[in-house]
């Protein structure tokens, strides 16, 4: 098949986009651990009151500036609704559903992640700008979806 | 090499008569093109109120609130109105480009089974036991009527594609060692992509209906969710090649131009079929329980698509150039203007390919395993698939109905003008709301959200603006909508005949010296699809495996609104 001069040298600077943007993907996830939450960590959806540490759901001191976040999404709320971290810190939170699928996002951060029942969900965090976060449920999860809501306050 | 054949000849060598197969089936087209008019006029709608809503300039009554409109307005968009229109053109295209002396009736059974299933779909979602949104992400539970309606409409789809292939088969008896002719094989090859895609809706239907009739007491997830991703992605790229049958066979017919080439034409087809599936894992960036390494895999092989992309974008300017020299036009400013702008034919579709430009961008963003991250169920999401599906598609779609409304009906396009007004009118308020939704989605305001106040947080106070343009630009394209309806349905009512009876034809290919030949293996899709299978097996056994796997529990489905 006889592909003509123009489109080979078109269908080639395709491809080394392709090339390039692959390769740019590849070393961001290899080099610098850009890699989308991915934890695979099963959990009884009607059980997670009962299964530490999501029976205690809030946040945990692991070391100077470093913090495990617990939280339980239902409709339509997050426990705990709040927390307080000095500016700095770095937050890997975990999230679970009692229910239904809902989503967990702190705006204009790194942080977004998908909670599904039965999943225990994991993302990490380092706020260095001090402020109140807004996190919210950005999954549909039922009439009041709208309404959930909780706050992270970096001091 | 095998000999290029019109369709004059194929009838006349098949012993049919070629006036005999335009009679029954302009009808059955026609159903199709009307069903997706109202569907379309229907959704655009909720689609005005939701934007409304969303700007907290109306509030909707609790007993019709926001995410049942939601629902209707993504299942009536993104699952019936698309489908009706590809289904539709597809049996024009096959029907046409293979003349012969035939019962449509299989392609009526089809069309029932589509339109069974989506009063069944609708009657549940307007009853408001249905608002899981068009992605009916488990253990949200609708009514099993939904689930019902949605498996009828997808097996609808099959019994039109069992028509085509057919027609398609009983071609290649009547006249062996010819080539399909083009039409034909766009329609074929995109069905049969659709088939294998379709498989996992009807799988993840498998599992959701006899849990919604309580049959069994807990869903998996995980598995529903990979599923329906399986069939989320090619399902874009179905609507895609609809518009690219479009955008490759009758735009040309607009300047009197031609195919610029048959054989990459049939390669770009081919591709998309292999490239379809192996891919859905894109949507799922953010999900636990699907290992990286699979992401990792299926955004290179999401990236894969560039090819056939930038093949289609050469080869569609490709024939503009050609068609523009041969009238004597040369340069660049030139040639843009040569082009018949004034005709809403030309003009729908060609807005809608500097639309799908920026959607193509976007896209970009979206399949990104590192990127994706800062947009992912963002208003840029929306604002991404109202510059793919609801741009270049729709308006393609539309424009492509300029022509074949007249066709099928024998009558003259009503109110031409409007008709021109209407796809510019849309192409300006699609432009404005998805840039506005696009810059929402960047400032971190979620989608599928009724109200996004969040009584009155510092952060979502940035997000309000957007919301306002966006409702603006959406009441546009609502209107818009309205001026289609009316010269769509104003063709039949007025029923002015014209001396010569209109055309929607397809473009012939490119024949001569530089014209490239087809292989002929391009046109064994049976093998072709068999790779497309194996693709997707290859792409999705270990994420499935790995689902099944690691899952230990079931969820108990609940109704939540």
């Amino acid at each position: 098949m006889h592909v003509h001069r123009q489109e080979r040298f078109w269908l080639a600077a395709g491809l080394a986009m392709l090339v390039l943007f692959a390769a740019v993907i590849t070393t961001s996830a290899v080099v610098d651990g850009f890699v989308p939450p991915s934890r695979i960590q099963s959990i009884d959806p009607t059980k997670v009151a009962q299964t530490p540490p999501f029976d205690h759901p809030g946040l945990r001191k692991i070391a100077d500036g470093a913090y495990e976040a617990y939280y339980v999404a239902r409709v339509f709320s997050f426990s705990p609704a709040e927390i307080r971290v000095p500016a700095g810190s770095r937050v890997t939170f975990y999230v679970t559903s009692t229910d239904v699928e809902h989503g967990f996002s702190i705006p204009e951060t790194g942080v977004n992640t998908m909670v599904t029942p039965g999943w225990v969900s994991s993302v990490s965090h380092t706020f260095k700008q001090r402020g109140t976060f807004l996190l919210v449920c950005n999954e549909y999860c039922g009439a009041g979806h709208h309404l959930m809501a909780a706050k992270v306050t970096v001091e | 090499m095998p000999e290029v054949i019109g369709s004059d000849t194929i009838a006349k060598r098949a012993g049919e008569s070629l006036a005999l197969s335009r009679a029954g089936g302009d009808l059955l087209v026609l159903a199709h093109i009307y069903t997706a008019t109202l569907v379309l006029g229907i959704g655009a709608l909720f689609g005005m109120l939701q934007g409304f809503s969303r700007a907290n300039l109306i509030v909707m009554p609790p007993s019709f609130d926001y995410y049942r409109m939601l629902t209707a307005h993504g299942v009536l968009m993104a699952l019936v109105f698309t489908t009706f229109f590809i289904t539709g053109l597809f049996t024009y295209a096959v029907y046409r480009s293979i003349p012969r002396d035939r019962s449509p009736r299989l392609g009526w059974i089809g069309y029932c089974v589509m339109l069974i299933g989506t009063v069944m779909a609708a009657v549940a979602i307007l009853d408001g036991s249905a608002s899981v949104l068009y992605t009916f992400y488990a253990p949200l539970k609708a009514s099993p009527l939904f689930y019902f309606g949605a498996t009828f409409l997808v097996l609808g789809t099959w019994v039109v594609a069992a028509d085509l292939f057919l027609n398609v088969a009983w071609f290649k008896r009547a006249v062996p060692g010819a080539r399909i002719p083009l039409p034909a094989f766009m329609a074929t090859c995109t069905m049969i992509m659709w088939i294998i895609a379709t498989l996992g809706v009807v799988a993840e239907m498998g599992l959701l209906i006899p849990w919604s009739l309580g049959w069994t007491n807990g869903i998996d997830v995980g598995l529903t969710r990979m599923f329906f991703w399986y069939f989320g992605h090619p399902l874009v790229y179905f609507w895609i090649m609809g518009a690219y049958m479009i955008w490759y066979a009758v735009v040309p017919t607009t300047y009197k131009g031609t195919i610029f080439s048959d054989a990459l034409t049939r390669l770009a087809f081919v591709m998309l079929l292999l490239l379809s599936t192996p891919v859905g894992l894109h949507h799922q960036f953010l999900d636990p329980g699907i290992g990286a390494g699979w992401k990792w895999l299926h955004t290179m092989t999401t990236y894969g698509v560039v090819v056939p992309s930038f093949m289609t974008a050469f080869v569609l300017f490709a024939s503009f150039e050609l068609a523009a020299r041969k009238a004597g036009v040369r340069g660049f400013p030139n040639i843009v203007r040569w082009l018949p702008w004034k005709d809403p034919v030309f003009a729908g579709p060609a807005l809608g390919m500097i639309l799908f430009i920026f959607g193509g961008f976007g896209g970009i963003v979206n399949s990104s395993y590192s990127m994706d991250v800062l947009v992912h169920n963002t208003m840029w999401i929306v604002g991404h698939f109202h510059i793919t599906v609801g741009g270049p598609v729709a308006l393609t779609f539309i424009g492509a109905a300029y022509g074949l409304i007249p066709a099928l009906t024998g009558r003259k396009l009503f109110a031409p003008k409007l008709a021109l007004v209407q796809v510019y009118t849309w192409f300006g308020g699609m432009a404005i709301m998805s840039t506005a939704m696009h810059w929402a989605g960047l400032l971190g305001s979620p989608r599928r959200t009724a109200d996004v106040s969040y009584f009155g947080a510092q952060g979502a106070a940035t997000w309000h603006t957007e919301m306002l343009w966006a409702a603006f630009g959406g009441a546009i394209v609502a209107l818009s909508v309205l001026m289609f309806i009316i010269v769509a349905t104003g063709t039949y009512v007025a029923n002015q005949r014209s001396e010569e009876t209109p055309q929607f034809e397809f473009a012939p290919a490119r024949t001569g010296d530089d014209a490239t030949s087809t292989p002929p293996a391009l046109d064994r899709l049976g093998h072709w699809g068999l790779l497309a299978i194996a693709l997707a097996v290859l792409a999705y056994a270990g994420p499935v495996a790995q689902q099944i796997q690691a899952h230990a529990y079931l969820a108990p489905g609940m109704r939540t609104w």
